[in-house]
């Protein structure tokens, strides 16, 4: 009997579940241009929605003249903020707890802005009518420079709540202060680094940049007036959330709102929040009683919907002369636009930054992080991040440097004496974190290991020793970075956004031959969810993963959920789903004992199927238990099998990982030659390597646009000077570099499967190593602090401020 | 504005359509011949979202005008494969994993269909100069730059098998 049974490991490799490398389920559509994104979406009657936009920072709207617009042909109507007041539409809740114009309420205030949205019967005519449309402005002085705020005479830009003097947050101190938000211990902290034998300081800004991920952001609303329901087709990186929103703004009762995030042609954050297209889509279906599209341009999307990052942050590190850390200190300045539309848990107003002790047994730390309102374009989301953790492992790994600069110590054996030992795992950190698991000294030793660390710092020597003595224009530079990251939020006890618990959710139905339909209250934009999480379950029951449907995004099939961002949908759905399948599970091995004939207790699973333990020839698959469950009067058991799991995760998961990049910059031309780039990351449990290597490709490579070009900027008057791929740095095939991964394995010893979330890590840590490696270049000349982006020019300019080019 | 008359050849299929001689092709192929294949990522043909092959070159239907595409012989990603006979870069997308969100993938596979016809065997330098008109949010290029040269040497022993 007992050879008629495949070998464990042969049934266990046709589930194709966790750790195997199984090729994307979601390729076929993709590559035969089968794709279903919003602007594929054509629905009868469709009708399209265009905005006027503000071309100034800061001005009164005096008056909107809409008439020449309204009599070309094809116009079916303007909207402006007159129209929606009625509704109560013309200003909008954010994340951040604050409201924003949905179009100019008598002012604007970033350039942009949403002004009138004019609905047409295609593009082409919804464009021209937005040029007929005359809007009367009175320019107001614009205020750029976050330091300028609060100084006597600013122009005050939030005149509606300019005397309130508690905001969302707490007390706000000046009309353009949003909030103070403070983490740790600030007299002790200054105590400490008062003491202190070694201290470094600086400034450190990380730039205002954009998510821009290659589909814009979009929607098609179709409000059916005979059933009363309205249906919300849209790029919605948290499709439930926005139902929940569009119920509460709108009065519509939410089951009579279904909304769909089709294939979303990548997200980074840029599609989490909810903008003013969405609201004037669903305002201009209900008016006119059709089905009104919008579809943002590449300029809109750079412009007016989600920024990230903008922090200036000033820190105080302190050591002994050893190099042991006794206290970290930062002040933050966070420039956050026109509104506060920051994507963050309700409690974080300026995310979890409190990681930003990293990976470093720091003894106490302090962080205060000040909001103030600029005129620029609302956001502040976590652009391939879990809420600013990208601005705070660049803030620690610069100080780090900065550091090793003043004890003259090498920033690899700096990192090495202060990391988190292995052994201090669960790890309370100074700012209220408790890191679940981590062994970074090996994963250290292994990544200075594998690009020769100690021949490469000899090279370097020498290549110096060459510069100075005229044999070469050539710099090499050497970065090093360890991250922490907090990902997965989060616990339901202290995250939430607008009040909803952020757990996630799994639903389970096995069919009767014995495949399988989940759904999950996440959204892949990339991530690839119909592949892996059917790897997840096929693990869990025992149904190969090839026989596993995966739906997400439909929030009338789906259950609840937060949506997928800040690398959660691994931590959160990831583990629901687990735990949904533990659950089919247990009730499979009712039904098999009770047609085998035996106590629940006298089974056991095996790969895929329940045996009879002692006797292993046996045994009921989860095919057959699955036709028995809807085919069998079982007692005690009811038919079907299917099961739902909320998953509330009791901690974060903290992965972690290694980066080393090797750059040879010509100090004439301000070229950096990236020679290597070296990545481990730990993610925990890995579910599917292929998928993971994917992921940090993609991650290394936005951190390489972040930190060696890519900029939204302004000029003083607050024009966006980078507001399309003319300007804003995106990387082509010719300039990316090729990455090296590795790994090491630390399970999260709470998530079901002790996996962690990958998604991010590489951006989070990708910044610091590039930039540590352009300012490790010119360390021997005296370099301490130079802003990203590091652009050809500005490292010429390091050179040319460093007197490099007399010699 | 008045419509002209527009009749081209788009997967091998003689087409025709009414547009106005403004519109880009890109609109002209999503929206009048329901060929949603090709995307749009920008409008200042950076992005390669949009890439079509036309008349035996890659070009961006971003920045043609209906009226200049009259007549045209037009290949989108729709006609280089179909589901029981994909074309070899179709298949090592998916096995090298040269895709993540996907919305970048008809308009690289279908500058990569011209590239290897431009060079059939380039080296990995070629590839990148070559593709460096289409950009990749997700992927970093690294699998899309592998998944071109594997497809390559698949393509060039298929051909020497049958000579």
């Amino acid at each position: 009997m007992n050879e008629m049974i495949p070998p464990k490991a042969e049934r266990s490799a046709a589930l194709k579940g966790l750790g195997t490398s199984r090729k994307r389920v979601e390729d076929a559509r993709f590559t035969q241009g089968k794709g279903n994104f919003i602007d594929d979406l054509k629905l009868p009657g469709m009708l399209f929605g265009d905005f006027v936009r503000s071309p100034y920072p800061h001005a009164y709207v005096k008056s909107i003249n809409t008439d020449a617009a309204l009599a070309v042909p094809g116009v079916v109507a303007v909207l402006t903020a007159a129209d929606l007041e009625p509704l109560g539409l013309h200003w909008m809740p954010t994340l951040a707890g604050d409201k924003q114009m949905v179009l100019a309420d008598g002012k604007v205030l970033f350039q942009g802005q949403e002004v009138a949205f004019v609905v047409a019967s295609d593009r082409y005519v919804a464009a021209d009518a937005v040029e007929l449309v005359e809007v009367d402005y009175e320019e107001l002085p614009a205020l750029v420079d976050p330091f300028k705020a609060e100084i006597k005479g600013a122009p005050i830009l939030r005149e509606d709540i300019a005397d309130n003097l508690e905001g969302a947050h707490g007390a706000r101190r000046h009309p353009n202060h949003i909030f103070t938000w403070e983490s740790g211990e600030k007299e002790q902290t200054e105590a400490a680094i008062g003491e202190a034998e070694i201290v470094a300081e600086e400034m450190i800004y990380y730039h205002r940049t954009h998510p821009c991920p290659l589909e814009t952001c979009g929607a098609v609303a179709s409000m059916d007036k005979v059933n009363g329901k309205l249906t919300l087709h849209g790029t919605f990186q948290a499709p439930h959330a926005v139902r929940t929103v569009a119920s509460l703004i709108s009065g519509i009762a939410e089951h009579n709102i279904r909304v769909i995030s089709p294939d979303i042609g990548g997200g980074f954050g840029n599609k989490v929040g909810v903008y003013p297209g969405y609201v004037c889509s669903i305002v201009a279906s209900i008016v006119t009683g059709k089905p009104v599209k919008w579809i943002e341009d590449r300029i809109e999307n750079l412009t007016s919907t989600a920024f990230a990052r903008d922090y200036w942050m000033q820190g105080k590190i302190s050591a002994t002369k050893e190099g042991k850390i006794t206290g970290l200190w930062c002040h933050t300045t966070a420039d956050h636009g026109a509104f506060d539309a920051c994507a963050d848990p309700t409690k974080f107003p300026a995310g979890f930054m409190n990681i930003c002790t990293g990976s470093y047994d720091i003894p106490t730390a302090y962080l205060c992080v000040d909001g103030i309102y600029t005129n620029k374009a609302p956001g502040g989301v976590a652009y391939r991040c879990s809420f600013r953790v990208t601005e705070a492992a660049y803030f620690i790994e610069r100080m780090i440097e900065m550091l090793a600069i003043k004890l003259k110590m090498d920033a690899a054996e700096l990192r090495r004496i202060n990391f988190i030992k292995k052994e201090q795992f669960p790890y309370q950190s100074a700012l209220g974190w408790e890191y679940d698991s981590g062994d970074y000294h090996t994963a250290w030793e292994k990544a200075l290991e594998a690009v020769n660390y100690t021949e490469l710092r000899k090279e370097q020597t020498q290549r110096l020793e060459d510069f100075k003595a005229g044999a070469t224009r050539s710099l090499m530079g050497i970065g090093l970075c360890h991250f922490t990251e907090i990902v997965g939020a989060g616990p339901v006890k202290n995250c939430d956004i607008l009040g909803l618990g952020m757990f996630d959710s799994c639903e389970i139905r096995i069919h009767p031959t014995g495949s399988a339909i989940a759904r999950l209250g996440t959204i892949s934009q990339g991530q690839g969810h119909a592949t892996t999480f059917a790897q997840i379950l096929a693990s869990e029951i025992g149904i190969p993963a090839d026989d596993i449907t995966l739906e997400e995004g439909d929030t009338d099939t789906a259950p609840y959920g937060l949506g997928t961002y800040g690398s959660r949908s691994t931590p959160v759905a990831g583990a629901a789903t687990a735990m949904a399948g533990r659950k089919i599970r247990a009730k499979a091995q009712m039904i098999a004992a009770y047609l085998l004939e035996v106590h629940d207790d006298d089974v056991e699973w095996d790969v895929d199927r329940f045996a009879v333990k002692g006797a292993p020839e046996r045994f009921k698959t989860m095919k057959e238990i699955a036709f028995a469950s809807y085919s069998q009067e079982i007692p005690g058991v009811e038919p079907g099998l299917e099961a739902v799991s909320y998953y509330d995760p009791p901690n974060m998961t903290y992965p972690f990982g290694a980066y080393i990049c090797v750059m040879d910059i010509n100090v004439d031309t301000g070229i950096a030659d990236i020679r290597t780039f070296y990545a481990l990351d730990d993610c925990g449990t890995r579910i599917n390597p292929m998928i993971i290597e994917g992921q940090v490709h993609g991650g290394l490579t936005e951190a390489f646009a972040i930190s060696m070009g890519q900029e939204l900027a302004y000029d003083d008057m607050g024009n966006v000077k980078t507001g399309s791929l003319m300007d804003f740095f995106i990387p082509t095939s010719w300039e990316t570099p090729n990455y090296i991964t590795d790994f090491t394995t630390t399970p999260s010893p709470h998530h079901p499967i002790g996996a962690k979330g990958v998604g991010e890590s590489p951006n989070v840590g990708g910044v610091p190593a590039f930039s540590n490696a352009v300012h490790d270049a010119f360390r021997s000349f005296g370099l301490t602090q130079s802003h990203m982006p590091h652009d050809h020019w500005r490292i010429w300019k390091i050179a040319n401020d460093l007197g490099l080019h007399d010699k | 504005m008045e419509k002209m008359h527009l009749k081209m050849t788009v997967n091998g299929e003689e087409m025709e359509t009414l547009a106005e001689p403004r519109e880009l092709l890109i609109h002209v192929l999503r929206e009048r011949l329901n060929i949603t294949g090709p995307h749009i990522g920008c409008e200042t043909s950076h992005c390669g979202a949009c890439t079509i092959d036309m008349d035996g070159k890659s070009v961006k239907s971003c920045t043609v005008f209906a009226a200049q595409a009259g007549g045209a012989d037009i290949t989108t990603i729709e006609g280089l494969g179909n589901p029981d006979n994909l074309h070899v870069l179709q298949e090592m997308f998916k096995e090298h994993h040269g895709l993540q969100c996907g919305f970048c993938t008809p308009g690289m596979i279908t500058r990569a269909y011209r590239l290897l016809q431009e060079i059939p065997d380039p080296t990995e330098e070629e590839v990148r100069f070559g593709m460096s008109g289409n950009l990749c949010r997700c992927t970093g290029y690294q699998n899309i730059v592998k998944a071109i040269m594997a497809a390559a040497t698949e393509m060039n022993a298929t051909k020497e098998a049958a000579q």
